[in-house]
């Protein structure tokens, strides 16, 4: 584990968990010039305890690790934090790609990624997590669901839904809205911050999982509707 | 033709059963039917041999008894009396015997029994009873005893009935008047008629009986046959549909047990040789993706270190400055090359999957030609794009219909004129209900005759010393061939030395759909030679 960097006036922390050592250091190097405060954690089974120490405001996370396994970590830490989680993967390949998407991570990148596009990610990330909040009460509703935007409140009836950050904001987005249909390309924009085209099985994954948590039955949605060959809609308020 | 009459030509077609069963039918009728003629044959000619034997005897004595009779009447000169004395006896015992007796005569009259009759058996007809070629043999004063078949006519009052008989005749003198008198002793046939009409009916009922045996049992016996190939059928089909778990059931040492056990066998090799060929497949997948990881994350730093030296080349002397660059530019290829190659293994391990989803061509077509704009004025060639008009409707996994595309796009910008003809590039859409294609011409060197097959080859390059503008890595194309595969679609190339080339990309408007004809033809219409290159499916 390094030491954090002692320059105070950063953008944000990132903890880099990743077992590659020169990887690791040349992440950091990038970050640090780039005025992220970063600390790096090469086991998997000390990245929560790391995480945990260090409160970051992003974790980038590689999947294949000594001691756990990346989809556990990714796991263990949105167990108790909505923190924005970018895995690192060196497989392109759809079934790794959605489980890592599956098991909590907002987003992925794949190695061998340029540098510039990995930090696009992670400002993205930071900015949406604690980006300036509207200063009006603002509440929304799609069918049973009920949203207080300002308190980061989602419930059913009394019963509250916890939601990561970018669950939250992707639903929001689609209440705020819910007479468009919005295309998987015009939510990448939106939710995730991307101006190009990245990668719509994004989009795919956090609506399924946003859904196993907000609908009643997930294979018939009410709240997030599928339009068919278009993307989605806000379901009936 | 009606439906019942095709059910049953399709049945006689695919059931062995039923043939074997009904050509061993028809042979067996056959047989039997020439056996059974043949019996009946030898049981009335032994019937009525027997018989006419038994009858000859017995005329031949009734005339020796009536003649013993007439000499010793003694010196009678009526000869009209002696006539019925000879006649009365003779055909009361008749009667009593059960066959008819007609004296006629005098034989030298030259008159038909039936006109110069003196006396006979009551109810007889006799013109059709006696036949004429008997009267003549016995015309003839001292004509031996003769014999013939006829058919007996009488009516209800006689007492011997009509139907098929035997006429014998023989010749008697009467001492009265010195004159030979013809007698005819008619005996019916009935009784032999009727014997053979049993043993008929005998043997049509056990030619029946025998039929159906025969038949039974050659359905039992084909049916012990068949239906182990029946069952080894459905098992065969069960295995080519992938349930290689799939045997048959072995029962006794036949020749049959022997089928089945070798089929089995054949079953457990193919189930081994699978297996090995899945588990190498497997191995050879984790081989890439392992490959992949390891190669992949120094690679990472490489690059991110190669970046972090590219943005500070402005400190550097221009020596190593232009080596950053250099870097830059190398790692760009070297992971474009080693992109390549990863996907290019994983359609090799069978690892590469779909991702279906409805696609216009158009749409990607817009997007590629925007994203290769740079490229394009790079090189000085204007792309331009002849849409149809209707959408190019498809399913396909639009990542990779994009990478074909562009693969195709950035090949045919790489391979225009430049400074030729505008534009250097067309790209041109069609659609119809069965297919959606792209066609990408250039007007650049174009192929030698047999270079349209081998263009989709790995790492091949139409002429070795050209300069490489875009950077290709030589398999672009051969993973978008495999990329069509993998939608069933076809990717095909012509070209013309000098005259340019042109690829065109058909694929099926349903996934899974199969096609028969593209939308598009291959030779682009401002060719100027009349055939198209070899094709490639």
């Amino acid at each position: 584990m390094s030491e954090p960097s002692s320059d105070l006036a950063t953008h944000g922390r990132v903890l880099v968990v990743d077992d590659d050592a020169a990887l690791a250091e040349m992440l950091s190097i990038v970050l640090r010039q780039e005025g992220f405060d970063s600390r790096t954690v090469a086991r998997g089974d000390d990245a929560l305890e790391a995480f945990r120490g260090y409160k970051p405001d992003v974790v980038l996370l590689d999947l294949m690790l000594p001691g756990r396994d990346g989809i556990d970590v990714c796991k263990e830490i949105r167990g108790e934090s909505g923190v924005p989680i970018v895995m690192l993967t060196a497989k392109g390949d759809t079934v790794d790609v959605v489980v890592g998407l599956e098991s909590g991570a907002d987003d992925y990148v794949v190695k061998p990624f340029k540098p510039k596009e990995l930090i696009a990610r992670i400002r993205a990330r930071v900015r949406r997590h604690d980006g300036p909040e509207v200063e009006q009460q603002e509440s929304l509703t799609i069918g049973e669901v009920h949203i207080d935007v300002d308190g980061h409140v989602v419930t059913r009836g009394v019963e509250p839904i916890a939601l990561t950050p970018l669950e939250f904001d992707l639903l929001v987005c689609l209440a705020r809205k819910p007479w468009q249909v919005f295309t998987r390309e015009m939510l990448l924009e939106q939710v995730w911050g991307y101006r190009h085209a990245a990668d719509t099985r994004l989009v795919n994954v956090h609506v399924q999982r946003l859904r196993s948590k907000v609908e009643r039955d997930a294979e018939h949605p009410e709240v997030v509707v599928t339009v068919r060959g278009v993307g989605y809609k806000a379901g009936r308020a | 033709m009606r439906p019942s009459l095709r059910r049953a030509l399709t049945f006689w077609r695919r059931s062995i059963q039923a043939r074997v069963v009904v050509s061993t039918l028809v042979l067996s009728t056959v047989v039997i039917t020439a056996v059974g003629w043949y019996l009946l044959r030898q049981t009335r000619d032994g019937l009525l041999e027997n018989r006419v034997d038994s009858v000859l005897a017995e005329s031949a004595t009734e005339v020796r008894d009536a003649e013993v009779a007439l000499a010793g009447a003694g010196t009678e000169s009526d000869e009209s009396k002696q006539l019925r004395e000879l006649a009365e006896p003779l055909i009361t015992r008749g009667e009593t015997r059960g066959y008819g007796v007609v004296l006629a005569g005098p034989v030298d009259d030259r008159r038909r029994a039936a006109d110069g009759v003196a006396s006979f058996t009551p109810g007889l007809d006799l013109d059709r009873s006696i036949p004429a070629s008997l009267e003549a043999r016995l015309a003839t004063v001292g004509a031996p005893l003769a014999w013939t078949y006829t058919h007996v006519e009488a009516d209800d009052s006689a007492d011997i009935p009509s139907g098929p008989g035997i006429v014998v005749g023989a010749q008697i003198q009467l001492p009265a008047d010195g004159r030979t008198y013809a007698v005819y002793f008619l005996y019916p046939l009935d009784e032999q008629e009727e014997t053979l009409g049993l043993v008929t009916q005998g043997l049509l009922t056990a030619a029946v009986v025998l039929l159906l045996l025969v038949a039974g049992l050659a359905w039992l016996v084909t049916r012990q046959v068949v239906t182990p190939v029946r069952l080894a059928r459905r098992v065969a089909e069960r295995l080519a549909a992938g349930r290689l778990q799939e045997r048959l059931r072995v029962t006794g040492e036949d020749d049959l047990a022997r089928l089945a056990t070798s089929f089995n066998q054949m079953a457990s090799n193919l189930q081994r040789q699978i297996r090995q060929l899945e588990e190498l497949s497997r191995v050879q997948r984790r081989f890439v993706s392992d490959v992949s990881h390891e190669l992949r994350t120094p690679l990472t730093t490489v690059r991110m270190a190669g970046d972090v030296l590219h943005d500070a080349r402005g400190r550097f002397d221009p020596g190593t400055a232009r080596a950053a660059e250099l870097l830059q530019t190398e790692l760009d290829r070297f992971e474009t090359l080693l992109a390549d190659l990863l996907e290019i293994s994983r359609f090799d391990a069978g690892a590469a999957v779909l991702d279906v989803e409805e696609l216009d061509l158009g749409d990607i077509v817009r997007r590629v030609v925007e994203s290769t704009r740079p490229l394009a004025e790079q090189r000085g060639v204007r792309v331009a794009v002849v849409d149809a008009d209707r959408p190019c409707l498809a399913e396909g996994d639009p990542r990779r219909v994009e990478r074909v595309v562009r693969n195709l796009l950035t090949n045919a910008i790489d391979h225009a004129e430049v400074g030729g003809r505008d534009p250097g590039v067309v790209v041109l859409l069609g659609s119809d209900e069965n297919a959606a294609a792209v066609a990408v011409r250039d007007y650049g060197v174009g192929l030698e005759p047999g270079e349209s097959a081998m263009v989709f080859n790995r790492f091949w390059r139409s002429d070795p010393a050209r300069a490489r503008t875009s950077g290709g890595t030589g398999l672009g194309l051969s993973i978008a061939l495999e990329d069509t595969h993998l939608h069933g679609g076809w990717l095909q190339a012509w070209g013309r030395p000098r005259r340019g080339a042109q690829f065109r990309l058909t694929l099926p408007r349903h996934a899974g759909g199969s096609l028969r004809r593209s939308p598009l033809p291959l030779e682009p219409a401002d060719a100027e030679s009349r055939h198209a290159d070899e094709v490639l499916r």
